[in-house]
């Protein structure tokens, strides 16, 4: 294994690290839960990686996600936004339009023919349309977040969730489950719900097709089923979809290295 | 008007206080200081005239904090035909730029709590909510506000302020003159133009009465004339900044903008313009730019985010950028070729109709692209502000518009002129930071 160069994109709710070759291919991954001492998270992932490989020498490494910042070990820091249109860019070939859902926000990004990031639209100081929107709601429907998408999926009737709120939506769960309605139908609402959120950030910037999707939540069947409900449009998913960001990290090291 | 009200008037304005500022303004001028928080790697020493604004600014809320029982006072919004109440006399108080001084201040939350507190809901405009809650408590950053003896409302830039004025004519007990301007969809017409005329005459009578004195309509005249010159002044100022680097960028003029708001109509406004748009030449001569290494240049649209006026400044500086160019100080002087002191109620009556919030969007999406194009711009901000509807109105489009047509990047920003709870650093920041990217793709 001959890593180039190295990607971390430290978001809010997982650490993603990627180590790549020179030509560009994922050689190496890790990724952990957030730990909210970022600093010595990311000298474990690389301690972590110096034992596989011995010597961590001249391979550059650039940080992106919210945590970027606390990587002092990073030659350089670029945002997520940038780094997910390289990544995807990269393993899929072409452009259109990326929806990232993370847990702290979601992304939607207009990819251009080159690579390049044309337009860029996310949530705005509100949880609805995230990932932790379904995550504060599979705790109170007590299902694990991993079998989220397949227990909605399973229903046969779904119902409508009005509140966009996470909070309210929250109660208006609690309303729900009080008068007797199931869980299925409501996970499905809940999924409705927060897709409809996305699909209009997509919308806000127009639709380039094709339609991609990355992002942890991307694990979930049932998002992209939804979004594909929603939008018409057939969702492309790159190999490794929660890795992009990092992934998109790394090809700028390795572009950094080379220039 | 009591004899005692005006002693104090004279001895706090005129004797103690305006000396005292001149003299703190001239101290300031001899030995320019700058804040050791000032970021001089990233951007250029403040403007000189900044010493000049200070006094300009504080002698304005000085002559409020004494004016009850020796002038009349007006309170007036931002869009108001503030002309007649200047030549009647009256001392003018503009809330809104009241407000906009307790958010630079940082003094918001406290005062519109006030207002909430009473139950005012928080989805009212920010600026009438720190007013409200300031006409509430008698908070303010600047001593004391004066009571109103009349209200002037102009619906030119809302109709949030026919709501808001009338809790303050309860509120006070004062006549409320209220201006009705129909909205200009392409053109306005004879009839709308003559309907305003009307509302103005119509004004007249009762603002002479609150003022106790009648209308010289050659002080008018020479009134508007001061307005005419002021602004004409504003606008080749913000012109300036069509040079590279520009001297001066939108986080400036949001300062120096206040006595174009609430000093129009004075002589002294119009020397401060002067004397700044020398300061700017000098600069523009020596090369001097607002932000070190101008790289880029931005257009801002929507009111400013008074309480993180430098953080923007910065933030945006680090990379080059320069913010040169808004829609927002140029309302305060795109209306200056429609005064016309030969005909002063059809001028003000024109003048009032036209500010860019009471035209269509597309008014504003060509005010842009104009802007775009003269000012050479690479990118776009659009503050979109939950406080004022009227303007945010349309940014969805006006962004798209303006990404199709010059292929350059622009940003939607969800903040609050006032309201600090509506507006997410972080959010904000990570934006920002892919936003500035895209600009150097």
């Amino acid at each position: 294994m001959k890593i180039a160069a190295l990607g971390i994109d430290v978001g809010s709710t997982t650490v993603k690290m990627v180590g790549i070759d020179a030509a560009g291919e994922i050689v190496w991954h890790h990724l952990e839960p957030v730990d909210p001492r970022v600093e010595k998270q990311v000298d474990s992932f690389l301690n972590k990686l110096k034992q596989e490989i011995n010597s961590l020498n001249n391979i550059p490494l650039i940080a992106t996600g919210y945590g970027r910042n606390l990587v002092h070990q990073a030659v350089k820091n670029i945002t997520e936004i940038t780094c997910h249109a390289k990544g995807v860019y990269h393993q899929l070939g072409h452009g259109g339009t990326l929806i990232d859902i993370g847990g702290q926000d979601s992304k939607v990004i207009v990819i251009g023919t080159k690579g390049q990031v044309v337009d860029f639209a996310m949530n705005d100081k509100c949880a609805a349309g995230t990932g932790r929107f379904l995550e504060n709601s599979a705790a109170r429907m007590q299902v694990p977040i991993e079998e989220m998408g397949t227990v909605a999926l399973s229903a046969t009737e779904e119902v409508a969730i009005s509140s966009t709120c996470t909070v309210f939506a929250e109660s208006e769960i609690i309303s729900m489950i009080a008068h007797g309605v199931e869980i299925e139908p409501i996970l499905m609402g809940l999924h409705r719900s927060l897709i409809r959120r996305v699909v209009a950030m997509v919308r806000s910037v127009g639709l380039v097709p094709p339609l991609l999707l990355s992002g942890g939540v991307v694990k979930n069947p049932a998002i992209r089923k939804v979004i594909e409900e929603e939008t018409k449009e057939q969702v492309f998913l790159p190999e490794h979809p929660q890795l992009m960001g990092a992934y998109g990290a790394a090809l700028f090291a390795l572009k950094l290295m080379a220039s | 008007m009591g004899i005692t009200d005006s002693l104090k008037y004279y001895w706090n304005v005129k004797v103690v206080g305006q000396p005292f500022l001149h003299w703190q303004r001239r101290q300031a001028e001899r030995r320019p200081k700058v804040s050791s928080r000032w970021r001089s790697d990233i951007l250029s020493p403040p403007l000189r005239i900044g010493a000049k604004t200070k006094e300009l600014i504080s002698r304005h809320y000085l002559e409020g904090r004494y004016a009850n029982g020796h002038r009349p006072v007006a309170w007036v919004t931002s869009g108001g035909p503030v002309e007649i109440l200047q030549a009647l006399g009256f001392y003018v108080l503009y809330p809104e730029n009241h407000g906009a001084l307790c958010g630079v201040r940082k003094a918001v939350v406290e005062i519109y709590g006030e207002a909430e507190n009473a139950g005012y809901s928080t989805d009212i405009c920010s600026y009438a909510r720190t007013d409200i809650g300031s006409m509430l408590s008698g908070k303010t950053p600047v001593g004391r506000l004066p009571k109103p003896d009349l209200l002037l409302a102009c619906t030119n830039i809302c109709q949030t302020v026919l709501h808001w004025y009338r809790v303050l004519a309860k509120h006070f007990e004062v006549p409320l003159i209220l201006i009705d301007t129909p909205f200009v969809y392409t053109k306005a017409s004879d009839h709308a133009l003559e309907y305003v005329k009307k509302q103005l005459e119509n004004s007249i009578p009762i603002a002479e009465q609150v003022a106790g004195r009648t209308l010289d309509y050659r002080r008018l005249k020479e009134i508007i004339h001061l307005s005419k010159d002021a602004t004409e002044l504003w606008l080749e100022i913000i012109g300036r900044g069509r040079h590279h680097p520009a001297p001066m960028s939108v986080f400036d003029q949001f300062i120096h903008m206040a006595p174009i708001v609430e000093m129009r109509g004075k002589k002294e406004t119009v020397d401060f313009y002067a004397a700044l748009l020398k300061e700017l030449d000098e600069n523009i001569d020596k090369g001097i730019g607002a932000v070190r290494n101008e790289r880029k240049r931005l257009l801002w649209d929507n009111l400013p985010i008074w309480y993180r006026l430098r953080y923007f400044a910065e933030n945006l500086g680090e990379h080059g950028i320069c913010v040169v160019a808004s829609t927002y100080t140029n309302a305060w002087a795109e209306l200056a070729p429609l005064m016309n002191l030969e005909k002063p109620l059809d001028s003000m009556a024109n003048t009032y109709m036209h500010p860019i919030l009471n035209q269509g969007t597309k008014y504003k999406l060509d005010t842009m692209k104009r802007m775009v194009e003269e000012f050479q711009l690479d990118g776009v901000i659009l503050h979109s502000d939950r406080s004022c509807k009227p303007y945010s109105i349309g940014q969805i489009d006006q962004r798209n518009l303006l990404i199709q047509e010059y292929g350059i990047p622009a940003l939607l920003l969800e903040a609050d002129h006032d309201d600090p709870r509506a507006y997410s650093e972080e959010q904000v920041a990570s934006r920002l930071a892919s936003f500035v990217e895209m600009l150097d793709d």
